[in-house]
Parts: C-alpha cells; sequence; structure tokens
C-alpha cells in the first residue's frame, strides 16, 4: 500500500526534482568516501590474504590478481558494498523519516495536501537506484588500487604478475552482474528503510528501533536476493 | 465555518469520541478544550482528516470532507493551514524556504512573487530578519511563529492549531494567542484551536467546547463560563487557586453592575 502511494504520479516535478538531487547528494555522492575507504583496504588485503595462502611453487604468481579481481567483481564490490550501505544509507533514511513522522512533519505535508510517501520516498528510491551502480564501479576501482598499494608499497610481489592476473580470462559480463545486482540491492534499502522510518509510531526510541530493524531486513533481503540473481545471472 | 454532526470516533473497540457536534464558525477563535486523553486531539486528527471516523459528518461550508473525491479533497486542504503542537517546520530547510514550500508545490506564481508573499507573510509574524536561519536556530516561540506564517502563505479559509502555547512562556502564549485571533479576524478564517491553556481559554475564547471523556460536555464563550454550572467544566478550568480567585472577582463585579 505505502509502495502503491509513493510510486503514484508527483504534485509537482521541479519539487521533485529538487528533491531528488538532494537525495543524490546525501545519498549517493556522501557514501564515496566510505566506498572508497573500505574497497581500497579490502582489495589490499584480499592480495595479502590471497598470496600468503596459495603460496606454492605448483601455483602462478598471477592466480593472486585473477582471484582479487573475481571477488571484488563478483561478490564484494555490490553484494558486500551494498550490505555497508544498508548500514550508512538504510540507518540514514530510516532514521530521517522516523524523525519526521515522530515530529508531525510527515502530518503537515499531509494537512498540505501532498502525497508525502511520494514526495519523501521516490526521490529516495530513483536518487540511490540511479546512483549505486555508480559506487560499485568506484569500488571495483578502488580495491584494484588497493591490490596494486601491496606491490608498489608493500612489495609482496610484483605489479607486473598482478595486472597479468587481473586482466587474465577477463569476462566483462561480470561486471555487468555486479551492476545489475546493485539496481535490486538499492531498491531493497531505500524502499524497506523508507517503510520502516515512514511508519514509526512512538518517540526517539522507536525511531532507533525502526533504524536498526530497516538494518537487519534490509540486510537479510539482500543476501536473499543475492542468492536469487547470483543463479539468475550466472552464464 | 466547519460542521461536526454525530461523528464517531474509537481505537481498538475503545469509544473515543462519541456522538460530537459542534458548529465553527469563521471570522471566530473557536476552541477545543479538555484534559489530556479526554479525545480533543483525536477530534482535531479526523476534523482535519488525520484520522476517518467510524460514523458522522464533517461539513467544511456544507462540503462533506468525508464523502468527497479524491480531487476535492486535495482542493480543500490547499484551504487548510495548521500549525502544529511541535511546530513541525522542516528542519532541513531555512525559515523562508519553509513558508515557500506550500506555495513552492501549489502556486502558480514566479519565484519572485512565491518570494515575496513569503516575506509578507514572515513581516506579519515579525520574523523578517529570521528569513535565512535554520529552525534548529530559532526560540521555540519563533518556530510557532514560522508555523502560522507557513500556514497562512496560502491564504487559508480555515486555520487548525494544535496546542499552539505548548512549551512557551506565558508572554509568548499571549503573543501567539493574540497574533493567531488578529489573523483569523484579517483574513476571516474558521479558526479552532486545541488548547488546556487556560490563559488562551480566558484571552480569545470566543466559542469554546468541552470535551470530557469523548462526549461534548459543554459549550459557550469565555463569559459563559463564568456563570456555568457545570461541575465537570468547572472543575477543569477552576482547577488552580489562581483562577477560582479570578472568578470570584468577576462574579462580585457581575453583582455590583
Amino acid at each position: 500500500m505505502l509502495m502503491g502511494r509513493t510510486f503514484s504520479r508527483p504534485e509537482r516535478m521541479r519539487m521533485y526534482f529538487k528533491q531528488f538531487v538532494k537525495e543524490i547528494e546525501q545519498l549517493g555522492v556522501n557514501s564515496i568516501g566510505i566506498v572508497l575507504l573500505i574497497s581500497f583496504f579490502i582489495g589490499a588485503v584480499i592480495t595479502i590474504q590471497i598470496k600468503l595462502n596459495i603460496e606454492s611453487p605448483w601455483m602462478p604468481r598471477w592466480t593472486v590478481g585473477y582471484v582479487t579481481r573475481e571477488i571484488m567483481l563478483l561478490e564484494f564490490s555490490s553484494s558486500i558494498m551494498c550490505l555497508i550501505l544498508a548500514g550508512k544509507v538504510g540507518s540514514n533514511i530510516a532514521s530521517e523519516l522516523g524523525t519526521m513522522r515522530v515530529t508531525q512533519q510527515i502530518d503537515a505535508l499531509e494537512i498540505m495536501g501532498i502525497n508525502s510517501a511520494s514526495y519523501l520516498i521516490l526521490p529516495k528510491i530513483a536518487a540511490l537506484v540511479l546512483f549505486i551502480p555508480v559506487l560499485v564501479t568506484v569500488s571495483i576501482f578502488a580495491g584494484i588500487i588497493g591490490a596494486y598499494a601491496t606491490c608498489w608499497f608493500g612489495g609482496i610481489m610484483t605489479a607486473t604478475n598482478l595486472e597479468y592476473g587481473l586482466q587474465y580470462s577477463f569476462v566483462e559480463w561480470y561486471v555487468w552482474c555486479g551492476i545489475i545486482k546493485s539496481f535490486f540491492f538499492a531498491f531493497i534499502i531505500a524502499s524497506v528503510s523508507a517503510f520502516f522510518g515512514y511508519t514509526v509510531e512512538g518517540g526517539s526510541i522507536d525511531v532507533g528501533k525502526a533504524s536498526t530493524n530497516s538494518v537487519v531486513s534490509s540486510s537479510a533481503l539482500i543476501l536473499f536476493a543475492d542468492l536469487i540473481l547470483t543463479q539468475l545471472l550466472k552464464k | 465555518m466547519i460542521e461536526v454532526k454525530s461523528l464517531y470516533k474509537s481505537f481498538d473497540g475503545r469509544d473515543v469520541l462519541k456522538d460530537i457536534n459542534a458548529v465553527f464558525e469563521n471570522g471566530k477563535t473557536n476552541l477545543i478544550i479538555g484534559q489530556s486523553g479526554s479525545g480533543k486531539t483525536v477530534l482535531m486528527k479526523c476534523i482535519v482528516g488525520l484520522l476517518t471516523p467510524e460514523k458522522g459528518e464533517l461539513l467544511y461550508d456544507n462540503r462533506n470532507f468525508l464523502t468527497m473525491g479524491k480531487k476535492e479533497k486535495k482542493l480543500l486542504r490547499s484551504e487548510m493551514g495548521m500549525i502544529f503542537q511541535s511546530a513541525a517546520l522542516f528542519d532541513s530547510l531555512p525559515v523562508l524556504e519553509n513558508v515557500m514550500f506550500p506555495l513552492n508545490m501549489f502556486s502558480e506564481e514566479s519565484l519572485k512573487e512565491r518570494t515575496k508573499r513569503a516575506m509578507f507573510c514572515l513581516e506579519r509574524v515579525n520574523l523578517k530578519d529570521a528569513a535565512a536561519a535554520f529552525p534548529g536556530e530559532i526560540s521555540g516561540g519563533m518556530q510557532k511563529r514560522v508555523a502560522i506564517a507557513r500556514a497562512i502563505a496560502l491564504n487559508p479559509q480555515y486555520l487548525f492549531c494544535d496546542e499552539p502555547n505548548s512549551g512557551l512562556d506565558p508572554k509568548t502564549s499571549l503573543l501567539i494567542d493574540e497574533l493567531i485571533q488578529d489573523i483569523t479576524k484579517e483574513y476571516n478564517m474558521t479558526t479552532i484551536i486545541n488548547t488546556h491553556d487556560m490563559n488562551s481559554v480566558m484571552g480569545i475564547g470566543e466559542k469554546i467546547y468541552y470535551i470530557y471523556q469523548g462526549n461534548k460536555e459543554w459549550e459557550g464563550t469565555k463569559e459563559d463560563i463564568f456563570t456555568s454550572t457545570n461541575k465537570r467544566l468547572n472543575d477543569f478550568i477552576f482547577a488552580s487557586d489562581f483562577f477560582r480567585k479570578v472568578k470570584e472577582v468577576e462574579i462580585q463585579n457581575t453583582s455590583e453592575e
């Protein structure tokens, strides 16, 4: 029912677009920092771990680059990054809407004759679905730079070996898989968090509960969706 | 004018409003008073459409709010303004943008005209200098005044105030009361104020409805209160020593006249 109201025709396109741009900045652009940071270090750590654990004269050196790439492309930059974003962005959405509910700001919109669900939730869903592929791409690149950093600054292997592995048997479809999955995950994060925030009843404790519930529920749904999407998107 | 006819509302089988009948006239400050939990907020929420009553009629100048279509309802909503207990300003927007919000949503005027109108409303509540501030940066009384400016931005026909003085000092409360009364007269609006502030009752209560346990217990003007024999009303209004003394003086003055 809430989704029905959310996807109904906007009252004033100009105001919705303004809100959409604001959400792009708040939910998307402001998440670039954390995505860069986490992806860089995870890329570096994966490279070190793989190098340490598969060190064998039978195993070619470039395997480290190959495995790092596959992990980043197939799971980390799409699924795990979205789980992290469910925490950051999801709690942000739920607590913002929850606070608006308990301070009667949503009632104020309703009294004015504005479809509050559509005005508040639709720009968030649109902004996150549109911007999350950018974050996934940023994450892939940051992870690979992190992997290179272990060669340049840590000297754990040569950059040439890593580069060979990163390019070895590259399947472009895997990049698309990550991006396609991220669209679904973005929708889950925005809609589930918005539901928990919008339907809050009570006070600040309930806003906190809604925020926690939104993160837990969207994380569980992302994992479940990941399982199904991975099956559906396999070549 | 807003007419409420035989309004019933219940939650989980518990009756919160029982057969409420009331006429809120335009150009007057109509007050709904009652103890906490008496049902006055539920009544206000039913009138503005935030809650749907089980039974009854709700007529806005003979237009039945409960049976009208979505489009009509939307149109009617643009004729309403509301001041919430918590002011309910959008905290991500500065004061001017808050006042401009309903204009941006519904007015076809140019940006210059909308800004001019919003500044006029802010000037009306003596807050022109606070236009650039954010709600979190101004006092509670100022927030209530911004809420009034926002409520009148679209020239509403109907103004609803849910405990507009809650959390304010007596002087600021008086200022808010006077402002609401002045605006009501100026725009000839139908104003309904939900309050349990006795100063408001004695100051601006042109028509008062006393709600007791979901029933309309009494109706009258602020002058009628002094002569009322309704025990529940008297217990509620004259609960403090101060107001009991006010009543004694008022009765004495009337008998001397």
